[in-house]
């Protein structure tokens, strides 16, 4: 008997110590307790003020359809905005439904009729295989709007109740890109190595537009301010998988790389550059708290801003655009601070300064002038826009000197192999 | 040296009124147990999560439906599997038997949906699902009776076989590299009264009576019971253990051949290396639970669905993380599967001088 509830005991305690942790989430201008550093700045972009210009009915819910839950850090910046919108519109827990672990299937669109079913106005989902059983869904019932993150066919569909989104990304990876050039640069100076040996490392996920679209404005960012860099890109073959991001990135390291940065969800390739002390550039939200002597700046989507749109227009009536991109100006393409002990000095200049010039529409980010494809500058490339089984090239994406990104679809349609970088194997 | 001051015995079979007794003792000790942890971990009122889970499972006509569905192709694949079980074959490939069904489904749908009149393509979409079960089940059992391989390894490792064939096809047949193959509900099973899981549960229920009565009644079913209890014996009285094997695996993989039909035809009408989501393990212990009686199986899948159900609404309706939702659950099993041991087993402290209790 004295067994048995010893061990009960011990499990009690288990469950008190779970309890107690958990709870240690902090806002990341931490210094990790120690006095020698100097944490993290502010963010070089100034935060933009969510514009609420509607008053929500009472009886108004939207549903949210999330792939994975808070573990993935891109689940994890979706549920961030979700906070972040609801407070900012005081709705109450049962006027936002969301719902977790929703695979990419059958049950994406099972879960959307009962987001319907529940009273959603506006259903929304954030991985991109949801797109067709999104579509599926929003047939059935044309009276709610259904909205998705990366999708690729609501402009060709013609359903006017289903949309797609995106962030003008490339923007924020380019400004990230800067401070990875800069950090190259102090790093030669201080003769760690070469101007010629300055080569990054990434890790993609697959080697679909998205993701060269990301990679692309980064080495971009990073040439800009470090003309002689180069950059090899290791890609995993999916979205989450801490091992083999790990291991791409420990492989790139050995290959060369002075600094990673990567486009897939877990720590895996942070993880491996703090353990391997290489500069790393992050990607959907601070890593600062894990790896704070490699950490040097983040890029992320926020999508707040895309969320009080579609409210907004839900509630006053009116439509949703088919293709929506937000981009800097929007507040929908932010950064994160930047750790003053690994960056380089005047990092946090340079990028506001870039960030004016974004603005006010002085700086493209694809400008022909600053790539070449086969040692050639491009005047003229046919992307696949619209999709279709063949990938047939359909829409002429270069004018006025630079390519239009995120202009004629939300989603990134850039997958041009520009000079300079390097893939090291493709995945699909 | 010190002794263990209990010891195990088998009990006596228990009158049935005093087994659903103790079935009941342990469902309400999990609730209480469970209650108590979502207390310390959540501070949540725990009747809110329990009315939460029953909203999960029956709160609107869809989510009744939807319950249904999962319960009639959970049961299916158990169904499927408890033959070769009962035989003492371990078949723990009923993931990779439905899964390559499903493709062969989706194949006939994809491919011969425009060609061939409706009623044709369902015999063929049948014909083809039963077949690619029957092969993906028969193959460890031919292994297993000509060179007594080990049919857990060899059952498991089909599975990851079939999944990598589902991915490799799944590249074939979606040309835009998106891997998300577009569903066809145009090519599908019938609709029955406007139900579209309405098909699916009938006919689960039609196998339900089926398999019992194949077990209970038929000689195949005496065979098997033999088989599984003593090889010997089996052998002993003229039963051909090999042809019986094979035979059990063919019935074991058409059956899961039914169940990928069924999940691809009829519910999702499309594939992806999750399309059976685990299920081919998870009815291992909802045959397991009922001890392979296919009756019994109706309720431990509905028990295990309706928790799955109840768990991803209560991480819903309270924005908890679904580890929670999968602690809740895993207390419960743990309360239902261990009441079992205690029906079956009784423990008697040893009678020893020491002062112990």
């Amino acid at each position: 008997m004295k067994k048995i509830l010893a061990i009960m005991l011990a499990a009690l305690m288990l469950f008190a110590f779970a309890a107690c942790g958990g709870n240690n989430a902090t806002d990341g201008n931490a210094t990790n307790g120690n006095a020698d550093l100097k944490g993290m700045s502010e963010s070089p972009i100034s935060e933009v003020a969510l514009n609420v210009d509607y008053e929500v009915p009472e009886d108004f819910k939207i549903g949210f359809i999330c792939l994975h839950d808070e573990n993935s850090t891109y689940d994890l910046n979706f549920l961030r905005a979700v906070d972040k919108i609801q407070e900012k519109l005081g709705l109450k827990e049962d006027q936002v439904i969301v719902k977790v672990n929703v695979p990419e299937g059958n049950e994406c669109y099972v879960a959307a009729k009962d987001l319907v079913t529940e009273g959603c106005k506006v259903v929304f989902a954030n991985s991109f295989g949801h797109e067709d059983f999104m579509i599926q869904a929003a047939k059935e019932f044309p009276e709610v709007e259904f909205c998705h993150a990366t999708g690729t066919k609501a402009h060709t569909e013609g359903l006017k109740n289903y949309h797609n989104a995106f962030a003008s990304i490339y923007e924020g990876r380019f400004l990230a890109g800067v401070a990875a050039g800069l950090k190259l640069n102090e790093m030669i100076e201080a003769g760690k190595f070469t101007a010629e040996e300055a080569k990054m490392g990434y890790v993609g996920a697959y080697t679909y537009a998205e993701v060269i679209s990301g990679y692309t404005s980064f080495y971009l960012g990073a040439k800009s301010v470090c003309p002689s860099v180069t950059m090899d890109v290791q890609f995993t073959g999916s979205w989450y998988d801490a091992t083999e991001e790990k291991n791409a990135a420990e492989a790139l390291i050995a290959g060369g790389c002075k600094l990673i940065s990567q486009h897939a969800d877990s720590m895996g390739a942070p993880g491996a550059c703090e353990a391997k002390g290489i500069p790393n550039v992050s990607y959907n939200g601070s890593t600062y708290e894990s790896c704070y002597e490699t950490f040097i700046i983040s890029s992320a989507i926020n999508w707040a801003p895309y969320y009080n749109y579609i409210i907004g227009q839900t509630v006053k009536g009116e439509e949703i655009a088919a293709d929506w991109c937000g981009g800097i100006a929007e507040g929908s393409v932010v950064l994160t601070g930047i750790n003053q002990d690994v960056a380089a000095e005047g990092t946090f200049e340079k990028i506001q300064a870039l960030v004016e010039d974004i603005k006010a529409g002085k700086l493209n980010i694809f400008d022909t002038a600053n790539f070449t494809v086969g040692g050639e500058t491009l005047n003229s490339y046919k992307a696949d826009v619209d999709t279709d089984a063949a990938y047939t090239a359909d829409t002429e994406v270069i004018a006025d000197g630079y390519f239009h990104e995120s202009e004629f679809r939300s989603a990134p349609c850039f997958d041009l192999r520009i000079d300079g970088i390097n893939l090291l194997n493709e995945k699909f | 040296m010190k002794k263990m001051n209990f010891h195990i015995v088998k009990r006596e079979p228990m009158v049935w009124y005093k087994a659903v007794l103790v079935r009941a003792i342990a469902i309400i000790a999990s609730l209480l147990v469970s209650a108590v942890v979502i207390m310390m971990l959540t501070s949540k009122n725990p009747i809110q999560i329990y009315s939460s889970m029953i909203s999960g499972a029956f709160g609107s006509s869809l989510r009744i439906w939807s319950l249904f569905q999962n319960v009639a192709i959970l049961l299916c694949i158990a169904l499927a599997l408890t033959p070769a079980f009962k035989m003492k074959f371990w078949n723990c490939g009923g993931e990779g038997q439905v899964l390559v069904s499903g493709l062969a489904t989706t194949a006939v749908m994809m491919f011969l949906g425009d060609a061939l009149p409706y009623p044709v393509l369902i015999i063929v979409m049948l014909a083809a699902s039963v077949l690619a079960g029957i092969i993906w089940a028969v193959i460890p059992a031919i292994f297993k009776a000509k060179w007594n391989t080990n049919e857990t390894l060899f059952t498991l490792m089909m599975n990851y076989v079939a999944i990598q064939l589902v991915a490799f096809f799944l590249k074939y047949f979606v040309k835009s590299g998106s891997g998300i193959l577009t569903p066809m509900p145009e090519h599908g099973l019938p609709v029955l009264f406007g139900q579209s899981y309405l098909l699916n549960i009938i006919i689960v229920a039609v196998f339900t009576v089926l398999v019992y009565v194949y077990l209970k009644k038929t000689k195949h079913g005496y065979e098997i019971s033999v088989v599984g209890e003593s090889e010997n014996t089996a052998k002993y009285i003229g039963i051909n253990v090999p042809k019986v094997v094979i035979r059990t695996l063919v019935v074991s993989g058409a059956l899961c051949g039914i169940a990928g039909l069924l999940l691809v035809g009829g519910t999702n009408h499309t594939i992806s290396t999750t399309t059976v989501d685990g299920r081919g393990f998870t009815a291992i212990m909802v045959s397991w639970l009922a001890k392979f009686n296919p009756i019994y199986m109706v309720m431990t899948s509905f028990l295990i669905v309706f928790l799955q159900k109840g768990a991803g609404q209560v991480s819903t309706d309270f924005r908890l993380p679904s580890a929670i939702s999968d602690i809740v659950t895993g207390i419960i099993l743990f309360f239902i599967i261990g009441c079992e041991f205690f029906l079956q087993y009784k423990i008697l402290s040893t009678k020893n001088r020491k002062e112990n209790d």
